[in-house]
Protein backbone atom coordinates (compact mmCIF):
# COMPACT_ATOMS: atom_id res chain seq x y z
CA UNK A 1 0.00 0.00 0.00
CA UNK A 2 1.41 3.54 -0.44
CA UNK A 3 1.93 5.59 2.04
CA UNK A 4 -0.58 8.34 2.75
CA UNK A 5 2.45 11.17 2.16
CA UNK A 6 2.26 10.20 -1.67
CA UNK A 7 -0.50 11.97 -1.96
CA UNK A 8 1.60 15.58 -1.50
CA UNK A 9 4.66 14.61 -3.85
CA UNK A 10 5.59 17.27 -6.29
CA UNK A 11 5.39 15.80 -9.64
CA UNK A 12 6.95 17.79 -12.59
CA UNK A 13 4.81 17.77 -15.69
CA UNK A 14 6.98 20.21 -17.71
CA UNK A 15 11.09 19.81 -16.69
CA UNK A 16 12.84 22.81 -17.01
CA UNK A 17 16.46 23.83 -15.86
CA UNK A 18 17.79 26.88 -15.62
CA UNK A 19 21.36 26.44 -14.58
CA UNK A 20 21.21 24.82 -11.55
CA UNK A 21 17.90 25.47 -10.63
CA UNK A 22 15.04 23.28 -10.86
CA UNK A 23 12.06 25.32 -12.84
CA UNK A 24 9.81 22.72 -13.90
CA UNK A 25 6.20 23.18 -14.53
CA UNK A 26 5.06 20.79 -11.57
CA UNK A 27 1.18 19.96 -10.75
CA UNK A 28 1.93 22.17 -7.90
CA UNK A 29 2.07 25.00 -10.34
CA UNK A 30 -0.57 23.74 -12.33
CA UNK A 31 -3.00 23.54 -9.25
CA UNK A 32 -1.74 26.82 -8.52
CA UNK A 33 -3.14 27.68 -11.90
CA UNK A 34 -6.23 26.29 -11.97
CA UNK A 35 -7.31 27.55 -8.40
CA UNK A 36 -6.35 31.32 -9.54
CA UNK A 37 -8.35 30.46 -13.11
CA UNK A 38 -11.35 28.96 -11.07
CA UNK A 39 -11.28 32.51 -8.69
CA UNK A 40 -11.50 34.94 -10.98
CA UNK A 41 -13.95 33.07 -13.02
CA UNK A 42 -15.89 32.55 -9.83
CA UNK A 43 -15.79 36.70 -9.19
CA UNK A 44 -15.91 37.57 -12.74
CA UNK A 45 -19.18 35.45 -13.57
CA UNK A 46 -20.44 36.38 -10.25
CA UNK A 47 -20.02 40.32 -10.85
CA UNK A 48 -20.86 40.30 -14.75
CA UNK A 49 -24.36 39.94 -14.47
CA UNK A 50 -25.07 43.20 -11.86
CA UNK A 51 -28.88 42.30 -11.55
CA UNK A 52 -31.21 44.09 -9.33
CA UNK A 53 -32.25 40.48 -7.79
CA UNK A 54 -28.92 38.19 -8.12
CA UNK A 55 -28.05 35.21 -9.71
CA UNK A 56 -26.99 32.58 -7.19
CA UNK A 57 -23.64 32.94 -9.03
CA UNK A 58 -23.88 37.06 -7.90
CA UNK A 59 -25.16 36.38 -4.94
CA UNK A 60 -23.14 34.25 -3.59
CA UNK A 61 -19.95 36.53 -5.09
CA UNK A 62 -21.70 39.51 -3.41
CA UNK A 63 -21.91 37.50 0.43
CA UNK A 64 -18.39 36.71 0.29
CA UNK A 65 -17.54 40.80 -0.84
CA UNK A 66 -19.67 42.03 2.36
CA UNK A 67 -18.32 39.13 4.61
CA UNK A 68 -14.87 40.61 4.30
CA UNK A 69 -15.94 43.79 4.27
CA UNK A 70 -18.03 43.63 7.54
CA UNK A 71 -14.91 41.54 8.59
CA UNK A 72 -11.79 43.92 7.74
CA UNK A 73 -14.21 46.94 9.36
CA UNK A 74 -14.64 44.94 12.86
CA UNK A 75 -11.09 44.07 12.97
CA UNK A 76 -9.24 46.87 11.70
CA UNK A 77 -11.10 50.03 11.49
CA UNK A 78 -12.46 51.71 8.31
CA UNK A 79 -8.86 52.71 7.75
CA UNK A 80 -8.16 48.94 7.09
CA UNK A 81 -10.82 48.93 4.45
CA UNK A 82 -8.05 50.54 2.54
CA UNK A 83 -6.32 46.93 2.02
CA UNK A 84 -9.49 45.34 1.54
CA UNK A 85 -8.37 43.94 -2.18
CA UNK A 86 -5.06 42.37 -0.60
CA UNK A 87 -7.25 40.53 2.05
CA UNK A 88 -9.76 39.11 0.02
CA UNK A 89 -6.94 37.88 -2.30
CA UNK A 90 -5.77 36.43 0.32
CA UNK A 91 -9.21 34.83 1.67
CA UNK A 92 -9.84 33.81 -1.92
CA UNK A 93 -7.16 32.40 -3.04
CA UNK A 94 -6.91 29.63 0.36
CA UNK A 95 -10.16 29.04 0.39
CA UNK A 96 -10.33 28.60 -3.17
CA UNK A 97 -7.03 26.03 -2.61
CA UNK A 98 -8.75 24.53 0.00
CA UNK A 99 -11.91 23.24 -1.83
CA UNK A 100 -10.53 22.52 -4.62
CA UNK A 101 -7.92 20.48 -2.67
CA UNK A 102 -11.37 18.53 -1.34
CA UNK A 103 -12.42 17.28 -4.83
CA UNK A 104 -12.75 13.84 -5.15
CA UNK A 105 -12.14 11.73 -8.61
CA UNK A 106 -9.74 13.92 -10.04
CA UNK A 107 -7.12 13.84 -7.68
CA UNK A 108 -6.63 17.26 -7.30
CA UNK A 109 -3.17 18.96 -5.42
CA UNK A 110 -3.89 20.75 -2.17
CA UNK A 111 -1.75 23.62 -3.13
CA UNK A 112 -1.87 25.10 0.80
CA UNK A 113 -0.42 21.65 2.47
CA UNK A 114 3.12 22.93 1.01
CA UNK A 115 4.58 24.72 3.98
CA UNK A 116 6.41 26.99 1.24
CA UNK A 117 2.94 28.22 -0.30
CA UNK A 118 1.66 29.31 2.85
CA UNK A 119 4.65 30.58 4.50
CA UNK A 120 5.21 32.54 1.28
CA UNK A 121 2.11 33.67 1.81
CA UNK A 122 2.58 34.36 5.52
CA UNK A 123 5.59 36.16 5.28
CA UNK A 124 4.52 38.78 2.99
CA UNK A 125 1.54 39.70 5.22
CA UNK A 126 4.35 39.73 8.28
CA UNK A 127 6.35 42.26 5.64
CA UNK A 128 3.45 44.51 4.79
CA UNK A 129 2.75 44.86 7.80
CA UNK A 130 6.24 45.80 9.09
CA UNK A 131 6.03 48.29 6.05
CA UNK A 132 2.85 49.81 6.91
CA UNK A 133 3.12 50.34 10.29
CA UNK A 134 6.81 52.30 9.74
CA UNK A 135 5.31 54.17 7.15
CA UNK A 136 2.51 55.57 9.03
CA UNK A 137 4.25 56.12 12.50
CA UNK A 138 7.69 56.21 11.58
CA UNK A 139 9.95 55.01 14.24
CA UNK A 140 7.19 55.16 16.83
CA UNK A 141 6.07 51.84 15.08
CA UNK A 142 8.79 49.90 17.55
CA UNK A 143 6.25 51.05 20.69
CA UNK A 144 4.01 48.16 19.65
CA UNK A 145 6.44 45.97 21.73
CA UNK A 146 5.87 47.90 24.57
CA UNK A 147 2.35 47.32 25.98
CA UNK A 148 1.11 50.09 28.68
CA UNK A 149 2.24 49.03 31.43
CA UNK A 150 4.45 49.91 34.74
CA UNK A 151 8.24 50.84 33.41
CA UNK A 152 9.77 47.43 35.68
CA UNK A 153 7.09 44.87 33.88
CA UNK A 154 8.38 46.38 30.78
CA UNK A 155 11.67 44.17 31.01
CA UNK A 156 9.77 41.03 31.29
CA UNK A 157 7.55 42.15 28.52
CA UNK A 158 9.28 43.38 25.37
CA UNK A 159 11.19 40.46 25.05
CA UNK A 160 7.84 38.25 24.95
CA UNK A 161 5.87 40.87 22.71
CA UNK A 162 9.13 40.62 20.20
CA UNK A 163 9.38 36.67 19.95
CA UNK A 164 5.46 36.78 19.41
CA UNK A 165 5.75 39.50 16.98
CA UNK A 166 8.46 37.17 15.35
CA UNK A 167 6.34 34.11 15.50
CA UNK A 168 3.65 35.22 13.91
CA UNK A 169 4.83 34.47 10.33
CA UNK A 170 5.45 30.70 11.53
CA UNK A 171 2.28 30.36 13.17
CA UNK A 172 0.18 31.78 10.27
CA UNK A 173 1.67 29.84 8.16
CA UNK A 174 2.13 26.10 9.81
CA UNK A 175 -0.96 26.33 10.95
CA UNK A 176 -2.91 26.11 7.71
CA UNK A 177 -0.48 23.79 6.29
CA UNK A 178 -0.47 21.08 9.26
CA UNK A 179 -4.43 21.56 8.63
CA UNK A 180 -4.43 20.87 5.32
CA UNK A 181 -1.69 17.94 5.93
CA UNK A 182 -3.40 16.29 8.71
CA UNK A 183 -6.94 16.43 6.99
CA UNK A 184 -5.98 14.77 3.73
CA UNK A 185 -3.66 12.54 5.84
CA UNK A 186 -6.81 11.25 7.69
CA UNK A 187 -9.03 10.90 5.13
CA UNK A 188 -5.98 8.58 3.02
CA UNK A 189 -5.89 6.42 6.21
CA UNK A 190 -9.79 5.63 6.99
CA UNK A 191 -9.92 5.13 3.19
CA UNK A 192 -7.04 2.94 3.36
CA UNK A 193 -9.58 1.01 6.42
CA UNK A 194 -12.23 0.68 4.21
CA UNK A 195 -10.44 -0.91 1.07
CA UNK A 196 -8.45 -3.29 3.74
CA UNK A 197 -11.43 -4.65 5.54
CA UNK A 198 -13.78 -5.05 2.29
CA UNK A 199 -11.33 -7.07 0.40
CA UNK A 200 -10.37 -9.32 3.66
CA UNK A 201 -13.94 -10.69 2.94
CA UNK A 202 -16.62 -12.46 5.22
CA UNK A 203 -17.72 -10.49 8.67
CA UNK A 204 -14.66 -8.17 8.23
CA UNK A 205 -16.20 -6.65 4.69
CA UNK A 206 -19.64 -5.55 6.44
CA UNK A 207 -17.23 -3.94 8.99
CA UNK A 208 -16.14 -1.85 6.30
CA UNK A 209 -19.31 0.19 6.31
CA UNK A 210 -18.27 2.33 9.37
CA UNK A 211 -14.97 3.46 8.11
CA UNK A 212 -17.20 4.36 5.41
CA UNK A 213 -19.33 6.31 7.17
CA UNK A 214 -16.71 8.38 9.32
CA UNK A 215 -15.24 9.28 5.88
CA UNK A 216 -18.40 10.84 5.51
CA UNK A 217 -18.18 12.83 8.57
CA UNK A 218 -14.72 13.64 8.35
CA UNK A 219 -14.94 14.83 5.06
CA UNK A 220 -17.96 17.08 5.75
CA UNK A 221 -16.05 18.54 8.83
CA UNK A 222 -12.81 18.94 6.16
CA UNK A 223 -15.34 21.43 4.61
CA UNK A 224 -15.86 23.00 7.52
CA UNK A 225 -11.75 23.09 8.35
CA UNK A 226 -11.35 24.36 4.68
CA UNK A 227 -13.23 27.34 5.34
CA UNK A 228 -12.04 28.31 8.92
CA UNK A 229 -8.73 28.43 8.12
CA UNK A 230 -9.29 30.43 5.13
CA UNK A 231 -11.58 32.88 7.49
CA UNK A 232 -9.04 32.48 10.63
CA UNK A 233 -5.72 33.54 8.04
CA UNK A 234 -7.70 36.76 6.99
CA UNK A 235 -8.63 37.42 10.13
CA UNK A 236 -5.49 37.48 11.74
CA UNK A 237 -4.05 39.34 9.05
CA UNK A 238 -6.74 41.57 9.55
CA UNK A 239 -5.72 42.36 13.18
CA UNK A 240 -1.96 42.30 12.63
CA UNK A 241 -3.03 45.23 10.39
CA UNK A 242 -5.04 46.98 13.14
CA UNK A 243 -1.93 46.22 14.98
CA UNK A 244 0.39 48.22 12.57
CA UNK A 245 -2.34 51.04 11.98
CA UNK A 246 -3.48 51.61 15.33
CA UNK A 247 -0.69 50.54 17.67
CA UNK A 248 -2.06 50.27 20.93
CA UNK A 249 -5.11 52.32 21.02
CA UNK A 250 -8.27 50.49 20.63
CA UNK A 251 -9.95 51.89 17.18
CA UNK B 1 17.01 -0.17 20.43
CA UNK B 2 16.57 0.42 16.74
CA UNK B 3 16.76 3.30 15.53
CA UNK B 4 13.52 3.11 12.65
CA UNK B 5 11.53 1.77 16.61
CA UNK B 6 12.95 4.97 18.79
CA UNK B 7 11.56 7.05 15.39
CA UNK B 8 8.07 5.62 15.53
CA UNK B 9 8.45 6.11 19.37
CA UNK B 10 9.11 9.53 18.84
CA UNK B 11 6.30 10.02 16.93
CA UNK B 12 3.69 8.66 19.15
CA UNK B 13 5.20 10.51 21.72
CA UNK B 14 5.08 14.16 19.79
CA UNK B 15 1.34 13.53 19.41
CA UNK B 16 1.21 13.80 23.28
CA UNK B 17 0.91 17.75 22.23
CA UNK B 18 -2.71 17.19 21.00
CA UNK B 19 -3.91 15.98 24.16
CA UNK B 20 -3.44 19.98 25.28
CA UNK B 21 -4.69 21.20 22.39
CA UNK B 22 -7.74 19.13 23.02
CA UNK B 23 -8.29 20.59 26.51
CA UNK B 24 -7.44 23.73 25.28
CA UNK B 25 -10.14 24.22 22.29
CA UNK B 26 -12.45 22.38 24.78
CA UNK B 27 -12.28 24.95 27.12
CA UNK B 28 -12.34 28.06 24.66
CA UNK B 29 -15.78 27.11 23.32
CA UNK B 30 -17.14 25.52 26.40
CA UNK B 31 -16.35 29.56 28.00
CA UNK B 32 -17.90 31.05 25.27
CA UNK B 33 -21.28 28.64 25.17
CA UNK B 34 -21.55 29.25 28.58
CA UNK B 35 -20.70 33.07 28.59
CA UNK B 36 -23.29 33.48 25.18
CA UNK B 37 -26.25 31.80 27.02
CA UNK B 38 -25.20 34.01 30.25
CA UNK B 39 -25.60 37.25 27.74
CA UNK B 40 -26.54 36.26 24.13
CA UNK B 41 -26.59 39.96 23.32
CA UNK B 42 -23.23 39.87 23.51
CA UNK B 43 -21.93 37.05 21.91
CA UNK B 44 -21.92 37.75 18.88
CA UNK B 45 -19.33 40.32 19.11
CA UNK B 46 -16.57 38.06 20.87
CA UNK B 47 -17.14 35.64 17.97
CA UNK B 48 -14.00 36.62 16.22
CA UNK B 49 -12.24 36.94 19.81
CA UNK B 50 -13.35 33.09 19.67
CA UNK B 51 -12.15 32.18 16.17
CA UNK B 52 -8.52 33.61 17.06
CA UNK B 53 -8.46 31.64 20.68
CA UNK B 54 -9.55 28.48 19.03
CA UNK B 55 -6.63 28.93 16.27
CA UNK B 56 -3.85 30.09 18.67
CA UNK B 57 -5.06 26.99 20.88
CA UNK B 58 -4.90 24.73 17.63
CA UNK B 59 -1.60 25.70 16.53
CA UNK B 60 -0.05 24.49 20.23
CA UNK B 61 -1.25 21.26 19.03
CA UNK B 62 -0.22 21.13 15.41
CA UNK B 63 3.41 22.23 16.72
CA UNK B 64 3.38 18.44 17.65
CA UNK B 65 1.66 16.88 14.63
CA UNK B 66 4.75 18.77 12.72
CA UNK B 67 7.12 17.31 14.96
CA UNK B 68 5.81 13.79 14.32
CA UNK B 69 6.04 14.16 10.56
CA UNK B 70 9.30 15.27 10.76
CA UNK B 71 10.52 12.65 12.72
CA UNK B 72 9.00 10.25 10.36
CA UNK B 73 9.66 11.50 7.23
CA UNK B 74 13.26 13.02 6.85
Amino acid sequence: MASPMEQFEVTPIVPLHLGNLDISFTNASLWMCIVAGATALFLTMGASSRRLVPTRMQSIAEISYVFIADMIRSAAGIEGLKFFPFVFTLFMFVLFSNLIGLFPLIHPFTVTSHIIVTFALAIFVFLMVIVVGLARHGLHFFSIFAPKVPFVMLIVLIPIEIVSFLSRPISLSVRLFANMLAGHTMLYVFGTFVIGLATAGGVLSLISVMPLLAIIAVAALEFLIAFLQAYVFAILTCIYLNDALHLHEHH
Amino acid sequence: MDVEAARYLGAGLASIALIGAGVGIGIIFGNYLSGALRNPGAAQGQFTNLLVGFALCEFTGLLGVVMAFIILFT
